[in-house]
């Protein structure tokens, strides 16, 4: 789960880690008033999604009209599909010099990695491919936690005039992404000014498997994808016309490339994982049809935890409402039951993935 | 063998395919659930009581994600020797913890989110599903679960049987490694040659190649999530293209180039396996 820009610099307040004044505002009469107690202030979009400040969404203003004027025009906007809903009115504040620093899971050495490069502002991957020399990785042991002399190590290649106030936000750091079970907590651009180090930017991811422990709002948008995950299951919207449901997302993303290998298009990813039962299955079915473009759906049910007459129950509750043909193809656990009770409605049953697969990218054909 | 979670409706519907498929099962544990029985099996409260009982060299873990970490600390404690974990959805930050603390024992850990490892006509520990394994010389490993069963699904109904197959599991910080597997693989007089099942995210496909080089057994690829979108995670938390590493096209690749086969689908897996065995 991504926080926005103004949720990271809550927690990063809870741990002083030093931020610049702000006010979080959805009209232009917040930003004015904001702008009001604040005088020189940049306006900065609140959205999911990196490049803002390319896009236009960041703006600066030194009185409370220009404020207006620039909160009227991000809220308005659209950044990479995302609408702006919420500004972010923040006092201006010169770097004197940009940092960068990040804590991330180095998955291969299967332990949190710290970087610092003393070039930040701009994309870390950019510096990653462009000068790797400049950013200094430091491995923590999870059981053992941060040593001083990796904080002042990493401190030491950021500017050694300010190590002790660097070492101190390294460690608060350290703190927010292991108190807050966080995939990525990153600071881009931590800004030397004239009155100290300050994290001009801020950016949390946290594991999604840890949301039952932590504490966060999950925002409401009706999405497909959040009615799936609410339902325990994994949904991610595509392109294409054929709408895909597998149990398990290995073989969901095996199903949907057998359908692009088929010529296909499909509309999404359909994970309703493993143990999934009658009321998921269809839910999914509600899900998966309701998206835009669908035109034919594939059923593809591996049984093992999932029971495959509990998958064909789900489909028949639905099969009325259904105006979209389907092709299904149940394997595994309680195979027998489930495909004779389909067959009884006249469905097509396929034997493999790529019969499926083949099957469905057929219909599409046919119509067209 | 201990089930860790026997009482749940996961562990017990499990235990007794397990039995079913000829794996000796000798108890089960559930804190504060000691002294009953799950499919006549004894219940103990700790992996320590049941160790007082009886003889046990291997673990398998049905425990809830929130306690699952808790469940492999417990049995690394214990020196169970291999221990299996089902559980989807352990948070990744119990799990850094769990590879440290099993780094300095003699455990070895499969999973977790995985199916567990297969030996048709011996014994199962795990969840792969009972009549798709067929005894033969084909080692299987891979990192998803219904897709194994898939491809071992396949390779049974075409007439070609399995030594063993496993499934390391889909997220992004796991116990055992395919490098681990085909090491197994290449001693085990029984398997012939390997497939090999990856998906995009993470490089462990990437990370046998050096190994599968060295193989004196031949190694069958096959490469999942060619129409992922990066950024997306596709189900599993480990299976997500993020900053441009993992593509199935990268990997696909990369195996390529090593000289390794790369099957395009299920059943061309079946025909390069048929054409060097």
């Amino acid at each position: 789960m991504k926080l926005y820009e103004y949720e990271a610099k809550d927690v990063f307040s809870k741990y002083n880690i030093p931020i610049p004044q702000s006010s979080l505002v959805s009209d232009i009469y917040g930003a004015g008033e904001a702008a009001q107690k604040m005088r020189d202030v940049v306006i900065k979009a609140q959205v999911h999604t990196g490049g803002r400040g390319k896009a236009g969404g960041i703006a600066r203003a030194s009185s409370p009209l220009d404020a207006k004027n620039g909160a009227k025009r991000i809220l308005g906007m659209s950044i990479k599909g995302f609408p702006v809903k919420k500004v972010l009115i923040e006092e201006y504040r010169e770097p004197i010099k940009e940092m960068y620093l990040g804590i991330t899971i180095d998955r291969k050495a299967k332990c949190p990695v710290i970087m610092a490069s003393p070039e930040g502002g701009i994309d870390i991957e950019d510096i990653a491919r462009n000068s790797p020399e400049k950013i200094t990785m430091v491995h923590i042991h999870p059981l053992a936690g941060i040593h001083e002399y990796q904080a002042r190590m990493l401190a030491n290649s950021l500017d050694r005039n300010k190590i002790p106030d660097l070492i101190d936000i390294i460690k608060k750091l350290y703190r927010v992404f292991i108190e807050n079970d966080c995939q990525l907590v990153e600071i881009n651009p931590l800004a030397q000014t004239k009155d100290g180090i300050i994290a001009l930017d801020a950016k949390m991811v946290i594991d999604d498997n840890a949301l039952f422990r932590q504490d966060f709002p999950e925002e409401e948008n009706g999405s497909l994808e959040e009615i799936a995950r609410k339902n325990g299951m994994s949904y991610v919207g595509l392109d294409g016309d054929i709408g895909c449901i597998v149990n398990g997302a290995g073989l969901a993303m095996a199903t949907l490339d057998m359908v692009k290998h088929y010529g296909g298009a499909p509309a999404n990813f359909m994970d309703v994982r493993a143990g999934a039962n009658e009321e998921q299955v269809k839910k999914a079915l509600e899900i998966v049809s309701s998206g835009k473009n669908v035109k034919s759906i594939i059923i593809n049910i591996f049984g093992g935890l999932t029971k495959c007459d509990e998958a064909a129950r789900g489909i028949i509750d639905i099969l009325p409402d259904l105006k979209i043909p389907l092709v299904i193809r149940l394997s595994g656990t309680n195979e027998k039951e489930g495909r004779a009770m389909l067959k009884k409605y006249g469905i097509h049953l396929a034997a493999s993935t790529e019969e499926a697969a083949k099957g469905v990218v057929e219909i599409g054909n046919s119509n067209k | 063998m201990l089930v860790q979670g026997i009482t749940g409706h996961e562990g017990s519907l499990q235990t007794k395919q397990m039995i079913d498929f000829g794996t000796n099962i000798v108890g089960g544990v559930t804190p504060g659930k000691g002294g009953s029985q799950v499919q006549k099996q004894p219940v103990y409260n700790s992996v320590k009581e049941a160790l007082e009982e009886t003889d046990v060299d291997a673990s398998v873990i049905f425990v809830p994600p929130q306690f699952a970490a808790d469940g492999i600390f417990e049995a690394i404690d214990n020196g169970i020797e291999l221990i299996v974990c089902i559980t989807e959805g352990i948070p990744v930050h119990d799990m850094m913890r769990v590879w440290a603390y099993l780094k300095t024992s003699s455990s070895r850990l499969l999973g977790p989110n995985c199916p567990g490892i297969t030996t048709p006509g011996a014994s199962k520990i795990g969840i792969m599903p009972n009549p798709i394994h067929m005894p033969g010389n084909i080692g299987v490993v891979s990192r998803s679960g219904t897709l194994t069963y898939e491809i071992v699904d396949t390779l049974s109904k075409n007439g070609i049987g399995q030594s063993t197959s496993v499934g390391i599991g889909g997220d992004p910080v796991n116990g055992t490694s395919f490098v681990d597997v085909l090491e197994l693989f290449e001693e085990d007089p029984e398997t012939h040659a390997v497939v090999l099942v990856g998906e995009i995210g993470g490089t462990a496909e990437e990370d046998s190649i050096e190994f599968i080089k060295q193989m004196s057994k031949p190694v069958i690829s096959y490469i999942v999530g060619v129409s992922a979108p990066p950024g997306k995670t596709m189900g599993h938390a480990g299976a997500i293209i993020s900053m441009g590493v993992g593509t199935a096209l990268e990997k696909i690749q990369a195996f390529e180039k090593a000289g390794i086969t790369v099957a395009k689908s299920p059943s061309e897996i079946v025909r390069h396996v048929k054409n060097i065995t």
